[in-house]
């Protein structure tokens, strides 16, 4: 399998403030991957630049070998981590913006996930409840056969039983041959589905491995390590 | 001894709860502890001797595991004799008896194992722990025959409203 993404001496600074600082990284494709970190680690800093919403101060992210624009939006598939659909849209409205901007987005495959979720995609934005519009995002983006998926929290906001809901519409929707970013601080509750985690610390890549090798070595899960790690 | 309806037969309610919980512990890999459940529902009945296994995504779904996981254990278990894949049909389970009565013999082994370790760390001896199992399988057998009793009589019940 290739490289899907790859980033060299990746920087942001915000001011004063540096978000990542030098990040090396390479992910291959078909995989699961974590991107875990503390609260202002730069995980979604890093997820902006890879899907071209911000651009790095130095060093470079590569999407399938090309730098972020046109090109590489039609391949990656982004959820931001909070909504951009305005309160006025309906269901209906968002699936209609999704099928006129990305051409591998599947209506059929969305209309299905909105249906087993119950969603009336005649209601407006404003009517759902906030796992509600976090699912219909996630089944919007889901839909989309793209090359990298990836998923600023996506599990952030909402309860245990959504969780499970939203891991499961991942796990079965996602295209085989791409790869998942998914960025959290819920470890224990995504841990069993991922292939690969990165620990970011301070902007800092602390660690990449394998879940599988995490756990062999150390005898525990990936949860326990990370807070070993993170230990304030 | 060993037929396919024997099999089934055998899938208790209980088991299937425990197979399809897919409750998996912490302090190893995820692979192995699927090899080991797969096994579990094979022996169990649960997966019958010579049926199709559901899909890798589909049962990755199901144990809310990477499919990738899932295919790493599928493939161990293939390794094993266990599986074997059919081009047309996907993964079917074996129908080789005597592979299954080998690894029943060994699992089977590692839970006696288990009771020993266990009975040790609390101190007491192996001679002890192995009376206290037969005095304590004595007094369930008892207790079993007066519950199958109950289920025969249900299941007769049921057979009856059926016909």
């Amino acid at each position: 399998m290739g490289t899907i993404l790859q980033a060299q001496g990746l920087t942001k600074r915000f001011g004063q403030t540096t978000a990542l600082d030098n990040v090396e990284l390479s992910l291959e494709s078909g995989r699961i991957v974590g991107l875990l970190g503390p609260n202002g680690s730069g995980k979604t800093t890093f997820i902006k630049i890879a899907s071209g919403l911000l651009t790095p101060t130095a060093g470079q992210v590569l999407i399938d070998g090309v730098a972020p624009g046109p090109q590489t939006k039609a391949q990656v598939s982004y959820l931001p981590d909070r909504t951009y659909f305005d309160n006025w849209m309906k269901v209906s409205d968002c699936l209609e913006l999704f099928a006129d901007f990305y051409q591998d987005f599947d209506r059929v495959k969305a209309n299905d996930m909105l249906h087993s979720l119950g969603i009336d995609a005649s209601k407006t934005f404003k009517t759902l409840s906030k796992g509600t519009q976090e699912k219909v995002q996630l089944a919007l983006v889901m839909s989309r056969q793209a090359k990298l998926y990836l998923l600023d929290e996506p599990i952030g906001g909402v309860d245990p039983a959504a969780r499970d809901f939203i891991l499961d519409t991942i796990i079965r929707n996602y295209n085989e041959e791409g790869t998942v970013v998914i960025s959290t601080h819920l470890i224990s509750d995504i841990e069993k589905v991922l292939d690969d985690v990165i620990f970011l610390w301070d902007g800092r890549i602390e660690r990449t491995d394998s879940v599988d090798h995490i756990r062999e070595q150390s005898g525990k899960s990936v949860d326990e390590v990370f807070r070993e790690v993170f230990k304030c | 001894m060993f037929g396919r309806q024997a099999y089934c037969q055998k899938a208790t309610l209980e088991v299937r709860r425990c197979i399809l919980k897919w409750n998996f512990s912490n302090d190893h890999s995820i692979a192995p502890q699927i090899v080991e459940m797969i096994q579990t529902g094979i022996l169990a009945g649960f997966y019958p001797l010579g049926s199709a296994l559901p899909s890798v995504r589909a049962l990755a779904v199901e144990a809310g595991v990477n499919p990738n996981t899932m295919q790493k254990a599928l493939a161990e278990l293939e390794a094993q004799g266990l599986l074997y894949t059919q081009r047309t049909s996907g993964r079917t389970v074996t129908t080789d008896e005597r592979l299954i009565m080998e690894l029943k013999e060994r699992r089977a082994h590692d839970y006696i194992r288990h009771y020993f370790e266990g009975m040790q760390s609390l101190g007491i001896a192996r001679d002890r722990a192995a009376e206290m199992l037969a005095a304590s399988a004595s007094a369930s057998t008892s207790a079993d025959t007066s519950a199958s009793d109950t289920k025969a009589t249900t299941t007769t019940t049921n057979t009856t409203e059926v016909n």
